[in-house]
């Protein structure tokens, strides 16, 4: 089936199997590997990306169910005039090791920051409640995260 | 790789389109609204649909409203607006109880009420929330629309009497006044299937309701709705408990009673998430705490969300 989905701000076309799930679509179809492919369960939220403004887990939603739907990915964070601040944060304090999960993370992250601007410690742990680190560095995630809230700034779509 | 097998999709654009999708290509179709179960499902080849039909784009079946004096919840309506909502937490506090234990904030953007429900799984939360509420589920097929109470809604672990052909529509809940409501669950971990749950509402007289004392005594207890989840009770609801609690006081006393007859009538089997006689003494203990909650809220007291000591109890 042919499907045209707006990723980053711009449309991409492409024929596609309506099982092809949207994680796989963002990293094989369009080369956008930014996104990770992790646990295939929708527990552990690498694959996490905006549908329509929400974070999502790609894992568990079909290419076809984005047609004619916006998508934002890790590669939309960033805005012309340089990183987004919860990047900025998960660099400024160690907030990655491995990186696996970091690209979720920041997404749920930018969507908390963009809805509750000055969350608590305990309201960041709770968005981020559905992804895993495996390295375990919730401690630095957090602390990233509130770095962020402190120097504001959003990037939206 | 985990990938769903070869799949037919449609979209269906509103209630109707998705009924003659459904009728056109028959009981190996499935309705596809989050996904969130069934694409799991179909990735482990425990179902294998021919077509999909994808319903996310009917907003009309997207809306949480109070009308009739009913609250009525659209059944695409997705978790997390039913736990943003301030209408279903001013009106049943269950349901943010129970909408903020589901899964993870993530799947809640995306798993909707109406999917959970007919997924019908066991453990699921929604269905024990929903019998203790007594609500009614509306469904829509090619004769009509029918309305069938929450507590027939279930015919067996992953079954309804949601047919072929047919499209779940709406819960909606009778509002009334005097009431109080809580879910207690218990996991073994954030974001997991429940061990075990318990569902409470109940109705007070007016002499112990909004407004009233507050303190022991006096107030009685003139409706009560009871559900269990993931301990094998008939039709999700504690039924003997709720008789026993119909027209008791408000006591401690019969709240404890209550959680022990609960137990007594519930059906658990042991498995991985732990042994029966553990959910058993969970499913009493669990209903206990939900009356207590369930009580100061129809007092119209403040309530603080589920006991803290309630995830490793």
């Amino acid at each position: 089936m042919q499907i045209t989905v707006n990723v980053n701000g711009a449309d991409y076309a492409r024929e596609v199997e309506p099982r092809l799930l949207l994680i796989h679509f963002l990293r094989d179809d369009l080369g956008l590997t930014g996104s990770h492919w992790g646990c295939d369960t929708s527990n552990c939220g690498a694959c996490v990306v905006w549908l329509d403004g929400t974070p999502v887990k790609s894992c568990t939603v079909l290419a076809a169910m984005a047609d004619g739907h916006r998508v934002r990915t890790v590669e939309g964070l960033a805005a012309a005039g340089g990183l987004d601040p919860v990047q900025q944060g998960f660099a400024e304090c160690h907030g990655l090791q491995c990186g696996f999960c970091t690209p979720g993370m920041m997404l749920t992250a930018r969507w908390l920051l963009d809805h509750n601007p000055d969350p608590s410690a305990e309201e960041i742990r709770e968005a981020l409640s559905g992804q895993i680190c495996r390295c375990t560095g919730y401690e630095n995630i957090v602390r990233s995260v509130l770095w962020a809230s402190k120097h504001r700034g959003t990037t939206d779509e | 790789m985990q990938v769903p097998a070869y799949v037919e999709y449609e979209k269906a654009t509103s209630v109707e389109h998705a009924l003659a999708l459904l009728a056109r290509f028959g009981p190996e179709a499935r309705i596809l609204a989050g996904g969130h179960s069934l694409i799991p499902m179909m990735k482990l080849r425990l179902v294998q649909p021919e077509t999909l039909i994808d319903i996310n784009g009917l907003s009309e079946l997207s809306y949480i409203t109070v009308t009739g004096g009913r609250l009525r919840i659209g059944a695409l309506t997705r978790h997390a607006q039913l736990l943003d909502s301030a209408a279903a937490g001013e009106h049943f506090a269950i349901l943010h109880d129970a909408e903020r234990v589901i899964a993870d904030p993530v799947v809640r953007n995306w798993g909707t009420i109406g999917g959970s429900l007919c997924q019908a799984d066991p453990s699921e939360d929604l269905s024990a929330t929903f019998a203790a509420l007594k609500a009614t589920m509306t469904i829509r097929g090619p004769d009509g629309v029918r309305t069938v109470p929450a507590r027939e809604f279930h015919t067996g672990p992953y079954e309804t009497v949601v047919a072929p052909g047919e499209l779940l529509t709406e819960i909606s809940i009778a509002i009334r006044p005097g009431g109080g409501s809580a879910y207690e669950k218990v996991g073994r971990r954030v974001g997991d299937w429940p061990i075990a749950a318990a569902a409470v509402a109940i109705w007070l007289d007016g002499e112990g309701g909004a407004g009233g004392a507050g303190g022991e005594g006096g107030a009685k207890i003139t409706e009560a709705g009871l559900g269990l989840t993931a301990v094998g009770a008939r039709h999700f609801a504690a039924a003997e408990a709720e008789e026993f609690l119909r027209g008791a006081p408000a006591t401690e006393a019969s709240l404890a009673r209550a959680g022990q007859i609960a137990a007594e009538h519930c059906n658990p089997s042991s498995d991985q998430r732990g042994p029966a006689d553990y959910k058993r003494h969970l499913a009493g203990e669990l209903t206990t705490r939900g009356l207590r909650r369930a009580l100061r809220c129809a007092r119209g007291l403040t309530v603080a969300g589920p006991s803290a000591g309630g995830r490793d109890a």
